[in-house]
């Protein structure tokens, strides 16, 4: 059947690739419209979905060539509008680039294409006694390139850190359609490490084709343990009381009343009763270690003046624990038709200070904000809840938004610890860079992409390209050089 | 002729001092005085008046230092608050620099467990070629605003920009460690044992081998309590000896301030993989002396005054001594001059091949 679209570019574009891997047509096309940051939507010029990696690096060329902007796309996850397609633009998804290409337990690493689901890697390392420590919420759908794009973090970053800590190298092709390779199969590297700043470039340098990873030991034992309080001060003081005892648990999690409501309508999880907080601690190891360790951690937490301790008698109460925490994000959809998610980080001794602050600026803005985060490492995620029917809703929730990431921002922080900037928060980086530092980073990126066509309009303010233009023709389509439905 | 040595104060004196001519490149405590082997005309810029600790909370497990600041004296002042660098940065007593640590991108025995250097950066304080100021990075644990530039300084040898501040995060230290020695006979028993500790559920600290002593020695962390039934239950598999305290101490200072290694001569760190460490072995010329870290992902080369250095088919930079700074294989890319130049617009800074 003849594409509907059937511009100059586009028909280049078709002769390029093999038959089937050129979406245009407009109902193919709205799949693609959003990412996890649903309030905002830009249709694609054109979705490309290529099989091979060779494709993926003719496409790259081809925008090169042609000047078109692209966006890499995983499974649409990003909660920053990182996959928000760009007007004008194409979208590269890389879905189909999702074989575990080794598997090596001796060297404790996999090497992967990066349309490799994350959870999908720990089911590979596991008969080896491995797995991969990056544990995002969405971590049963999101892609290691989108991992790797945007540094995704999870629950158990305090202690092992983000993707970068678990990607030890990876074959990318540049904006500039150089393919390269950066790092390998060693855990060292030597010279500067151009791997670390590849990861968390948020699609601006090009499109990650290999990645290795390693892989950590599974731990034996785990001990989870659930404390119910009747405030959120009194959650966030055991925090400072387990962090100062020296132990380094493998995660501290606190969800605050209104996550903990949406938890046990969403997925029937049980807490203690008139908990307005929640705190999940995990320790994790040998079992000779953590059996040593949870009586110091059980100590704490008796005298923390919790409501009720539960400890996970195995690992069907341990995933029942994780399950109410996991699935908080999607939990809350049901309490409210929208809602967004922040991720703004504050020094961990400040969180008391930001939950109330927090408190205080949604009760004045009339707007309900549920909060469930990585205490552990002071990764706030307040969800703010509003209706986008509602003719301000949005603009609301958004000013509530950009208050409590300046305050994270004042605080010492930042504006995101794993979300990434993406469209969302890319006016706030003049709070945490200065003009200088956003320059350094600029030209940086035009190392990487000295046209500016990878996933151009996001993480740099003032974007040089308007993303959401819904209204008015992109200057191609002036030109007649693209066109839409 | 070389220019007279600068030697600022302040974060502001460093930026001024680059400004202030045309070929600069920062030098520490000079422990790795082969990566800071250039050129007469490139001015030396000393940061041993930039040191001291600018921040240090316990509680949210970071601190900040000025980049001259001595490694020794930030795990002191660390020490005394129960915490550590669990990378074990290398030469500490030997009075290296936090600044020469993160651009040498050398970590120590500790590096196995948690992760090296680049993983425990967070932030930099930074003078670019053009003289600017900037920050980059963050001062709290978790931070994901704009590219990883604190890690990309990680091993880049100053060719850059010169560090002025760096914030890392920290671990609170194991209440206990143990040492166990276990006798191997050649390159395949080492790598056997790395390849099935790596995985194990012992979680070690540490894992190395010194091929001369035919051993390898591997180190628990954590609580005391634990220790005797993992170490038996290690011994069960390896035949061999726990150490004492103060003989695992010694083995471990030796280790991190690489007091093994001949006196002068080239000492050079090889980034491997652990199937890498038999081949790594057969080319090691029989004058050398050697030790694999972090179970077989890094060798370090010693090599007697005036020897050859080996063809070394891996990643590799040499610290000290005679030898090419990278005397083993080096990416090549349109983008690493492109990134250089974006940083450097004015080559300020040598050359990564310089
Ligand atoms: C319910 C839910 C829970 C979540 N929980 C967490 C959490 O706990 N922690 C966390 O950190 N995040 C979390 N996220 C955010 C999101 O899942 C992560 O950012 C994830 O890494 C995105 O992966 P993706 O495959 O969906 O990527 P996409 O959203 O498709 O893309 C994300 C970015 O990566 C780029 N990209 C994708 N593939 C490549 C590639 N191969 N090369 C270069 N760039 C590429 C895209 O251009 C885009 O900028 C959550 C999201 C949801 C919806």
């Amino acid at each position: 059947m003849e594409p509907p679209t059937s511009t100059a570019v586009l028909r280049r574009l078709l002769a390029l690739l093999p038959a089937g891997r050129v979406l245009d047509r407009a109902a193919e096309l709205a799949a693609y419209e959003s990412d996890g940051l649903t309030a905002f939507h830009q249709r694609p010029v054109a979705v490309v979905v290529p099989e091979t990696q060779d494709e993926v690096v003719a496409t790259v060329r081809f925008c090169r060539d042609e000047e078109i902007p692209f966006v890499a796309r995983g499974s649409g996850t990003s909660l920053s509008g990182g996959s928000l397609p760009v007007a004008g633009g194409i979208v590269i998804t890389l879905n189909r680039l999702n074989k575990i290409l080794r598997v090596d337990p001796d060297q404790r690493i996999a090497v992967v294409e990066p349309g490799v689901i994350n959870l999908a890697v720990t089911t590979a390392a596991q008969p080896y006694g491995l797995h991969f420590a990056p544990d995002p919420s969405s971590q049963s759908i999101c892609t290691i390139g989108g991992n790797v794009a945007f540094n995704s973090g999870g629950a158990h970053c305090l202690k092992y850190g983000m993707t970068s800590n678990h990607v030890l190298g990876l074959k990318a092709v540049l904006a500039t359609g150089e393919v390269v390779e950066f790092g390998g199969a060693s855990r060292e590297q030597v010279g500067p490490d151009w791997t670390g700043l590849f990861v968390g470039n948020e699609g601006l340098f090009g499109i990650a084709l290999e990645i290795t990873l390693q892989l950590l030991p599974r731990a034996e034992t785990f001990h989870t343990v659930l404390a119910g309080y009747r405030t959120l001060e009194q959650a966030g003081d055991a925090v400072a009381a387990v962090i100062a005892s020296g132990l380094l648990p493998g995660a501290i999690e606190i969800m605050d009343a209104l996550a903990l409501e949406a938890a046990v309508a969403a997925v029937h999880a049980e807490y203690p009763p008139n908990s307005e907080a929640v705190l999940i601690v995990e320790l994790e190891g040998p079992r000779e270690g953590v059996a040593a360790d949870r009586v110091r951690l059980d100590e704490i937490l008796a005298k923390s003046g919790a409501v009720e301790v539960k400890v996970a008698r195995d690992g069907a109460e341990r995933i029942a624990i994780w399950k109410g925490r996991k699935s908080a994000f999607s939990a809350v959809g049901r309490l409210s038709p929208d809602f967004i998610v922040q991720d703004g980080v504050v020094p961990r001794r400040r969180l008391g200070e930001a939950l109330r602050r927090i408190g205080e600026m949604s009760r004045a803005a009339g707007l309900r904000c549920a909060n469930v985060f990585h205490a552990g490492d002071g990764n706030l995620h307040p969800l703010i809840l509003y209706n986008g029917k509602e003719a301000d809703g949005l603009a609301r929730a958004e000013a509530l938004a950009g208050k409590i990431l300046r305050m994270c921002v004042e605080m010492g922080g930042s504006i995101t610890g794993e979300h990434g900037v993406g469209v969302e928060k890319r006016d706030y980086m003049p709070d945490m860079f200065s003009a200088d530092e956003l320059d350094c980073l600029k030209r940086v990126r035009a190392a990487f992409d000295p046209l500016g066509i990878a996933n151009p309009g996001k993480m740099f303010p003032a974007a040089e390209a308007p993303v959401l233009s819904q209204h008015g023709l992109h200057p191609l389509e002036k030109a007649g050089v693209i066109s839409r439905e | 002729m070389s220019g007279a040595m600068q030697t600022p104060s302040t974060p502001a004196e460093l930026a001024d001092a680059v400004r202030s001519a045309p070929l600069v490149i920062a030098v520490g405590a000079g422990t790795k005085p082969r990566l800071s082997r250039v050129a007469d005309d490139v001015v030396k810029i000393s940061t041993a008046k930039l040191r001291g600790i600018v921040e240090y909370e316990p509680s949210e497990f970071t601190f900040t230092a000025l980049a001259g600041t001595p490694v020794r004296e930030i795990a002191a002042a660390l020490a005394e608050r129960g915490q550590y660098l669990p990378f074990d940065p290398l030469f500490a007593e030997a009075g290296a620099t936090l600044g020469g640590t993160v651009a040498s991108g050398v970590s120590g025995p500790g590096r196995f467990r948690f992760g090296g250097l680049r993983d425990f950066i967070l932030g930099v304080r930074f003078v670019d070629g053009s003289g600017r100021l900037l920050r980059l990075g963050g001062k709290v644990v978790k931070n994901a605003a704009g590219f990883d530039l604190p890690k990309f300084f990680v091993g880049s040898a100053g060719r850059f920009g010169a560090l002025a501040e760096i914030t890392f995060k920290v671990f609170p230290r194991p209440a206990s460690t143990r040492t166990l020695r276990l006798p191997v006979k050649d390159a395949e028993a080492i790598m056997g044992i790395f390849s099935i500790a790596g995985r194990a559920r012992w979680e070690l600290d540490a894992l190395e081998a010194s091929p001369a002593e035919g051993a390898v020695y591997a180190r628990l962390g954590g609580a005391g309590e634990a220790h005797d039934a993992l170490g038996a239950e290690i011994l069960a598999k390896w035949p061999g000896e726990t150490l004492s305290c103060g003989v695992a101490e010694k083995m471990w200072r030796e280790s991190g301030e690489v007091t093994w290694a001949f006196a002068d001569g080239a000492f050079i760190k090889v980034a491997l993989a652990p199937a890498q460490v038999a081949a790594f072995l057969a080319v090691v010329p029989s004058s050398a002396r050697v030790r694999i870290g972090a179970g077989g992902n890094v060798a370090y080369l010693s090599l007697p005054a005036g020897a050859a250095v080996p063809a070394l088919a891996w990643p590799a930079v040499a610290l000290r001594g005679d030898a090419p700074l990278w005397p083993g294989t080096r990416p090549r890319f349109d983008v690493l001059q492109a990134t250089k130049t974006a940083l450097d617009p004015q080559n300020r800074f040598p050359n990564l091949d310089d």
